[in-house]
């Protein structure tokens, strides 16, 4: 029993069943399946830059990457571009914004390896310039995605969201990964100590090049996903992920000095997120309102978090 | 002992009476200082340079109050956030009740101690409940205006377009700016002490010190900062919204670490911060010189930091040598 307890990931899921159930006593039993579909579908964004921006964190203190709202909008406006609005381009539309996640993680990591800018400095640097390039290729640009893909983003299967399933996926390969797969207890040794992981043979250029390269990828696949499940690209799209991908790592257990991943926390965390936002909306709070008890929410279960680690 | 006079010899040779890490930032922005004279002959007025530099006032007071921060290892994700929500006070509610609004900013200051004190003593990390506290702002902010609007105190306003003679005021401003802070935070007792905090707390408490006041002191000065900035911006625009400086956290990030700073250690210029946000806001307006599509704004920002950060990579194989000889002392 004290073993599942000291589960980092079981808090996040039970802070939001707790805020499910709050939301459900209000608006009656038959609102619960559309607000759990709501929540797998604007969760799964949150989820998919989460894993990218988690694995990131995991490399240690210093490791964390600004840029991902520019990489979604980037990757979300060049890949409508690209497709046009044909029918059957769905593909080429994903493998252009796989290419922009390569280039911008590409990117990224050179700047961060040859430069030897601090990351923060580095993505953040990289981001404006990512930015400015979506703004220049998205000048009075509105494009509708292709009709069969954007069918597909905003459809379902199994009664789940597809853009959820494609999260879930995601999710479980980047589990497995990290705890049977040697990149992962790589990544692990790397952000434990980067020093003696490098003396005990662990290629750590090679792993951190990794973390930079998936996140950026995640960032961009999920760019593509949010502009065909919203009906195009807007320049805005990616502005509330930077802050949304850094607290649901946060939320979900993983440790911001690196060394420990949490994956199953971080869907939970991505769900939370949704829910406490659309609790409070159930509840009349207005906007301003629902981003004060967001922001007191966050910094509630960072002190908790940190009073079980200490005591533990 | 002859090693040691050796190398202290050695170490003093080094010294000189610019010091290094203020060199960079006030070569990059001579440079781009003179790129822009030479498209544009008319900034090089009275006029011209307020146009030029007026914009970056709040800007340069918000990077001093990521400069407080960054000095003590941690970074302010809620800058841009605060900035807004004290312009959104400065343009309602101390335009109708000028006490409660200086109660308000007040209250806002300790806010920042105390959340300080918070982040050192419970041992948090930074980025989080800054983060956190983003969305605090950001909400505080909504509340107070929930549509952009508002007017200028006219006292603000008035000091805002204040015509001094021989230079105009953003000059003026920025100069004041730098060297106060200078004076502050490395010539002063207390700033040398804050400064010791980001290089190592445990010699600072042994040397008597208590150090949650000063973790305290340090975000409260980082909010008065802020204070300073939403003010300004208040008297530049006349009015403010939600979202006015939002990009204002990643921009004194930008510039701190543009003007010289690091993100550990406690090392940082002042001066060269004030000269980083003055940069960034030149290489924006460059390309409006230059004929450039102002699509390419945010990105010439960007770039710009790529490229001095570059040539800062040659600085440090200076620095790399002489912290080999201290590491040599130290050995």
């Amino acid at each position: 029993m004290s073993s599942l307890i000291s589960r980092p990931w079981l808090w996040a899921w039970l802070a939001s069943a707790v805020v499910f159930a709050l939301s459900v006593a209000l608006s009656g039993a038959g609102q619960a399946g559309g607000l759990l579909y709501a929540a797998l579908s604007f969760g799964a964004f949150a989820a998919i830059v989460g894993i990218g921006q988690m694995l990131v964190v995991t490399l240690g203190p210093g490791n964390i990457d600004l840029s991902i709202p520019a990489a979604m909008t980037l990757s979300g406006t060049l890949a409508l571009k690209a497709m046009g609005g044909e029918p059957g381009t769905a593909l080429l539309g994903l493998g252009v914004a796989l290419l922009v996640g390569m280039g911008v993680g590409g990117v990224n990591f050179a700047l961060i390896r040859l430069l030897r800018l601090p990351p923060i400095i580095a993505t953040l640097a990289a981001s404006l310039i990512y930015q400015s390039l979506a703004i220049w290729s998205n000048r009075g640009l509105r494009i509708k995605p292709p009709v069969a893909l954007a069918d597909f983003a905003t459809g379902r299967s199994l009664g789940i969201p597809n853009v959820a399933l494609i999260a879930i996926v995601l999710a479980i390969v980047v589990w497995v990964l990290l705890e049977r797969g040697v990149w992962g207890r790589w990544l692990l040794a790397t952000g434990q100590n980067a020093r003696a992981a490098r003396l005990a043979g662990v290629p750590v250029e090679s792993v951190r090049a990794g973390a930079y390269l998936s996140v950026a990828v995640l960032a961009a696949v999920s760019g593509y996903l949010l502009a065909s499940f919203s009906g195009g690209a807007a320049l805005n799209m990616g502005q509330q992920y930077l802050l949304l991908s850094i607290a649901v790592v946060v939320i979900g257990g993983t440790s911001i000095a690196g060394g420990f991943s949490n994956v199953p926390g971080l869907w939970g965390a991505a769900l939370f997120m949704f829910l406490v936002v659309s609790m409070l909306n159930a509840y009349g709070f207005d906007a301003g309102a629902r981003m004060m008890l967001t922001g007191v929410i966050i910094i509630a279960i960072v002190i908790a978090a940190n009073a079980r680690r200490s005591r533990s | 002992m002859n090693k040691q006079l050796a190398i202290n010899k050695r170490l003093a040779m080094k010294k000189r009476w610019v010091s290094p890490r203020i060199l960079l930032p006030l070569v990059s922005f001579s440079v781009l200082l003179i790129a822009t004279f030479a498209l544009q002959e008319r900034a090089m007025s009275y006029l011209g340079l307020n146009l030029l530099f007026n914009l970056t006032v709040p800007i340069a007071l918000a990077t001093i109050g990521q400069l407080l921060v960054i000095m003590v290892n941690d970074i302010d994700l809620s800058v841009g956030a605060f900035v807004s929500l004290v312009a959104c006070i400065a343009a309602t509610v101390l335009v109708q009740h000028p006490w409660l609004g200086c109660l308000i900013l007040a209250a806002l200051v300790l806010a920042y101690a105390v959340i300080g004190a918070l982040i050192h003593k419970l041992r948090l990390p930074a980025i989080v409940v800054t983060l956190g506290m983003s969305f605090i702002w950001d909400g505080l902010a909504l509340l107070i205006l929930p549509a952009p609007g508002g007017t200028a105190p006219t006292w603000l306003r008035a000091l805002m377009t204040v015509k001094p003679p021989l230079v105009p005021m953003a000059v003026a401003a920025a100069v004041l700016i730098g060297l106060a802070s200078h004076l502050l935070i490395i010539r002063s007792g207390i700033g040398t002490v804050l400064r010791g905090l980001g290089g190592n707390v445990r010699s600072v408490t042994r040397a008597g010190w208590n150090d949650t006041l000063l973790f305290a002191l340090a975000y409260g000065l980082a909010g008065l900062f802020g204070v300073l900035a939403g003010l300004t911006l208040v008297g530049l625009y006349t009015s403010a919204g939600a979202n006015v400086a939002s990009s204002y956290t990643l921009l004194t990030i930008a510039g701190v670490i543009l003007g010289g700073g690091e993100f550990v250690g406690g090392k940082v210029s002042p001066i060269g911060a004030v000269l980083g946000a003055l940069t960034l806001s030149l290489a924006g307006s460059l390309l409006a010189f230059m004929h450039l599509s102002p699509d390419w704004q945010i990105g010439a920002q960007g770039a710009v930091l790529i490229a001095v950060l570059a040539a800062r990579l040659l600085f440090n194989r200076h620095g790399a040598s002489s912290n080999a000889i201290a590491q040599e002392a130290t050995a």
